[in-house]
């Protein structure tokens, strides 16, 4: 099923899906539209832009994990030189955000988020007053002088402190702090099976709540606009449609007096595909003061106060024959979400994915699994790449390694005896699951760094391999969302093309890129659709004034999804040429070919300026029923489940038994994705989701005290990995062509992440296989392996 | 993440850098690569009302190595004295940030910085350097055995700039090492070594660095050194490192720098 192929090396066309028979470009890591602005320092991002008169925003943040307001007073603020104005809840009258989902009141409970903290804050550096000045040092000033008298409660810190009996309540109407609890699946017959079972092996883990990081923080530049009778917003978000949607509503607003526009941005990795609240209230500021605002969000507010995510507990069973293979799967998830539900996705994101999805790459017969989330006095949480999935593969892989571990076996045998093999797979989690690689990735894995010598050099204390083997769902489209329940289901995406007088073709996407080169990659899908170069193609993206309602980028749809509404909206375009072009020359459209800019007939050739001179300019030419222009519009969506990518990752560490260090000598990564637009960014992709999979393994960690302060508002506590930290990971490609999306391609912005942290603990517990000591939570600390090899 | 406003202060000479502080008193701070101050000021953790920016002061620059002593200007960079073959001092250096901190980073700043886990500091008392320091009333020298009184602080008058540090030259078989789990951070535990004369100075265990010597007989072997120097330090458990861990951590380095010091 799966073939290999180079690495980013063109190949050609002929083993591709679908229908367009001009492969040329897709496949090819030609370079990167992008890069000229990108690489001079001539890229726009939020903060590039300076509007005449525009102010400066900062915010009065909350020092207290949960308290009630009793007073709020800013009229020592107002009188700090350069402070233009200061604004509470009570100034701006916003409408609160609230996300739902259509479940039952004992599976989800709707908790309100309001813009700016009214009567209660719930997590240190929540928003409660916005103060806009003439730069941003007097806007600090302004904060300082705020005045903000507390009445302290006790705050929930925890998620076990959630759950406790008596607990405070976060949000009242939320009993036991539970903002969603769902039990699915359990399949009959479970628990005999594991009363019967050979073996039955556990796995607890707790792994550490992350902040996702993008190097440009949030930010915005909003101005209300006269002439257009709009409230322009330029905001650095992965979903501009929500925004506009949210904002019109909060700030009472058509939406049509709302444009959303996204410059180029420095990475999101979900913290931005939810609707803030900063971006809102600097807009309604704007509104009100009739002069630009900005907001750009500094670091210490990055880290504090921004949307986090991952923070979970997992108690999962798993039985198994004596031959190795699982025969049932018990898990109780718990994700801490924070003090509030995002939106859109709800506080549902993080345990109903895990849920839905834990069973992984393997056969799993009988699932049943409670899924949970708790609300605490902490920062709110969003998607954060890979969701969930870097969890519950950890705990996959690790129930993978102890089977292994209790029955004597070889843990690679284990997953080999486990693992998909036959698809379309309908697993017990009612998901089907296209064709992959899952079995090649892990013999490719596992013969490489034997090939390389690493198994020869494995050493009790030392040295250690592990590996994890996944999928990585992607194109989630709008039937996998309703499934959520999500009360807002995103899923399609639309595209509008059009084609002008000189030939070139400017075409929309309700994606956009954060820095994934959909400006490269999108072009070279419309190319080879067109027959054109793909410098030929303008992508508009970003824009909700020019882009009919789109859902943005997250989740791994913006080639699957995006790309998919591309490639039908070109050929769509294509028909059209082809049918005037027919008409001109004589001829039979359905025989007419696009090629080299043009339409060939077997009587002769057009190019497209010539088509287009006639559709534009002499329009009286065209054939009967064809009208003037050339523009197309087509959508795209994924009916079933989406399409699974695939990977495994194989990892050698090194242990300091002096110091409980840990170095990553080797990262191996074998990916499929099924047909690579552009393989250097799938490569791009791989190697920056590893470093952030690492990252959770290894470093970073928000944590907070008892009193619910943060403790890590600077890089100096909050430890993302450098360079010096990440290895070079050699990366394998596997071709397993998708079916149904228009180009073959599978998503590949997550795996990287999903995979890492499994792969990591899994070769540290390898080193540590003759201490008996098995580490189990992220990020690992020095002081366990440390004690661990001590002891031995 | 803006500072608090204050106002700037340009100064040519050593005296008039003297004469700034003594004029503006105890809000004004000397600011020479700012690797520590900025940062501090940017989270309106210090917020001095003056900046005397000592950058122009061309006679803090620079290493003069004569009989003796290494005299090391206070505005040299931890860079340029990890390319000038200053033997450990040099090497060192590689323990101090990162590139860019140590292209900017200032010995003076450092030691007057007062970082109990600071190589400078490390390095100054494992070789009891002399701190020389020019006040109101004139240049004076401080022994660094003198000169930390506490975490972040130190003998320095808040009239007095630090001109240089006068090391015995040349540099001894000696050698410092330390464990973060992330490369350039802060050390969780440092460890400097002399083995000539059989001194460790420890960072990390204490809110000065902390020489630790004469507690064991020589002749021992290093990691007898280590354990003995690791067994005579208090130490108490705080969060996310228990104080077994760290005496954990000194055995290691201490070892480690003893071989490294002894091996080269």
């Amino acid at each position: 099923m799966a073939e290999r192929f180079p690495s980013s090396e063109p190949v050609s066309g002929d083993s591709r899906q679908g229908d367009y028979r001009h492969s040329r470009v897709v496949g090819a890591s030609v370079p990167r539209r992008e890069d000229p602005r990108l690489l001079a320092g001539r890229g726009r991002f939020v903060d590039d832009i300076a509007l005449p008169g525009m102010l400066h925003a900062q915010f009065v943040r909350s020092s207290e994990a949960f308290a009630e307001i009793v007073s709020v007073d800013l009229s020592e603020v107002r009188a700090v030189p350069g402070v233009v104005a200061a604004y509470a809840a009570a100034d701006l009258d916003l409408r609160d955000i609230t996300a739902l989902l259509d479940r039952p009141a004992h599976e989800f409970v709707p908790t309100a988020m309001p813009v700016l903290a009214r009567d209660t804050v719930r997590y240190v550096g929540e928003p409660i007053a916005i103060v806009v000045a003439t730069d941003p040092y007097a806007a600090e000033d302004g904060v300082e002088a705020a005045v903000v008298e507390y009445a302290p409660r006790e705050p929930v810190v925890s998620d076990l402190g959630a759950l406790a009996e008596g607990a405070p309540l976060v949000h009242p109407e939320a009993p036991r702090n539970t903002l969603v609890d769902v039990s699915l699946f359990a399949t009959e017959g479970i628990d005999a099976l594991f009363e019967a079972a050979h073996t039955v092996v556990e796995v607890h883990t707790k792994t550490g709540r992350q902040n996702a990081l993008p190097l440009e923080t949030r930010g915005v530049v909003a101005d209300w606009d006269d002439r257009d009778e709009q409230l322009r917003v330029q905001t650095c978000t992965q979903v501009p449609h929500q925004v506009r949607t949210v904002l019109a509503a909060c700030v009472g607003l058509a939406e049509k007096q709302v444009r959303v526009t996204v410059p180029d941005m420095g990475g999101g990795f979900g913290q931005k595909c939810v609707v803030g609240r900063e971006e809102i209230v600097a807009a309604a500021a704007a509104l009100r003061l009739r002069r630009p605002v900005k907001w750009i969000e500094d670091r210490r507010d990055a880290l504090t106060a921004a949307f986090l995510a991952r923070e979970q507990r997992y108690a999962v069973r798993a039985a198994f024959s004596e031959t190795g293979e699982i025969l049932a799967l018990d898990a109780d998830v718990v994700c801490d979400m924070g003090a509030y539900s995002c939106y859109p996705f709800t506080a549902g994101i993080e345990p109903l994915m895990a849920s839905a999805e834990m069973p992984s790459v393997y056969t799993v017969p009988a699932y049943r699994v409670r899924g949970r989330a708790v609300t605490t006095n902490k920062a709110p949480t969003a998607p954060y790449r890979g969701v969930s999935r870097p969890q519950y593969v950890m705990v996959m892989e690790r129930v993978m390694e102890k089977a292994a571990r209790a029955l004597g076996l070889d843990p690679l045998e284990v997953r080999r005896r486990n693992l998909i093999t036959v698809f379309p797979y309908t697993g017990v989690n009612a998901i089907t699951y296209d064709p992959g690689s899952y079995r090649e990735s892990l013999d490719l894995c596992e013969q490489t760094l034997r090939d390389e010598g690493w198994f020869d050099r494995r050493s009790d204390g030392v040295i250690g391999i592990g590996f994890a083997c996944f999928s990585e769902r992607t194109g989630y489209g709008s039937g996998a969302f309703a499934q959520r329940r999500m009360q807002v289901v995103p899923g399609f995406d639309l595209s509008e093309i059009r084609m002008d007088l000189d030939g070139t073709v400017s075409v929309t996407t309700g994606t956009l890129s954060h820095g994934q080169s959909h400006e490269t990659t999108m072009a070279q899908i419309v190319a080879d659709r067109l027959g054109i170069p793909y410098d030929r193609v303008k992508i508009v993206q970003g824009d909700t004034d020019r882009i009919t309602y789109g859902w943005g980028s997250f989740a791994s749809r913006s080639i699957t999804i995006g790309g998919s509404a591309v490639a039908a909206a070109s050929v769509k375009l294509g028909d059209q040429l082809r049918e005037i072009a027919a008409h001109l020359l004589g001829g039979d459209p359905a025989a007419a070919v696009l090629e080299d800019g043009g339409v060939r007939l077997e009587d002769g050739r057009l190019s497209f300026p010539e088509i287009a001179d006639v559709a534009y300019l002499r329009s009286h030419l065209l054939p009967k029923g064809v009208g003037p222009g050339l523009a197309a519009t087509a959508s795209f969506d994924v009916a079933g489940d989406g399409t699974f990518s695939n990977a495994t990752h194989g990892v050698v560490v090194e242990l300091d038994p002096g110091t409980g260090g840990v170095e990553i000598l080797r990262y191996v990564c074998v990916e499929d994705c099924g047909v690579a637009i552009h393989p250097q960014v799938v490569e791009g992709q791989a190697r920056g989701g590893i470093a952030q999979g690492i990252a959770g393994a290894l470093f970073e960690v928000v944590r907070y005290d008892d009193a619910g302060q943060p403790l890590a508002p600077s890089f100096m506590e909050y430890k993302v990995p450098t360079a010096a930290e990440i290895p070079d990971v050699r990366i394998e490609h596997l071709e397993t062509p998708c079916a149904f999306t228009e180009n073959g391609a599978k998503g590949a912005g997550e795996g990287g992440t999903i995979g890492a942290p499994a792969a990591v603990l899994n070769a540290i517990n390898d080193a540590l296989r003759h201490t008996g000591v098995e580490l189990d939570d992220t990020p690992i600390p020095r002081e366990a392996i440390f004690r661990a090899l001590e002891a031995s | 993440m803006k500072p608090a406003a204050f106002e700037y202060h340009r100064a040519r000479t050593p005296a008039g850098a003297v004469g700034l502080l003594t004029e503006l008193g105890d809000d004004a701070k000397i600011i020479a690569g700012g690797q520590s101050l900025v940062a501090m000021m940017n989270f309106r953790l210090a917020r001095p009302e003056h900046l005397v920016d000592i950058t122009h002061v061309d006679s803090l620059r620079g290493i003069a190595v004569s009989e003796g002593e290494i005299r090391i200007g206070a505005l040299t960079t931890h860079r340029e004295v990890e390319k000038a073959g200053l033997g450990v001092l040099s090497a060192a250096m590689r323990w101090v940030g990162h590139l860019p901190i140590r292209t900017r980073g200032t010995v003076g700043g450092s030691i007057a910085h007062a970082d109990a886990t600071a190589e400078w500091c490390l390095l100054a008392v494992l070789f009891d350097a002399r701190i020389v320091v020019e006040g109101p009333s004139g240049v004076r020298e401080i022994r660094a055995s003198e000169f930390f009184l506490g975490p972040f602080t130190t003998a320095l008058g808040p009239d007095e700039l630090i001109t240089a540090l006068v090391f015995p030259s040349p540099p001894p078989r000696a050698a410092l090492t330390e464990y973060a789990d992330r490369r350039g951070d802060f050390a969780l535990v440092a460890a400097a070594v002399d083995l000539d004369a059989d001194r460790v100075v420890l960072g990390g265990v204490g809110a000065v660095p902390t020489l630790v010597s004469g507690k064991w007989c020589s002749g021992t072997t290093y990691r007898a050194r280590a354990a003995a120097a690791a067994g005579s330090l208090e130490l108490r458990d705080e969060p996310g490192i228990s104080a077994h861990y760290r005496r954990g951590l000194v055995r290691t380095l201490v070892e480690r720098a003893y071989e490294e010091a002894a091996n080269g």
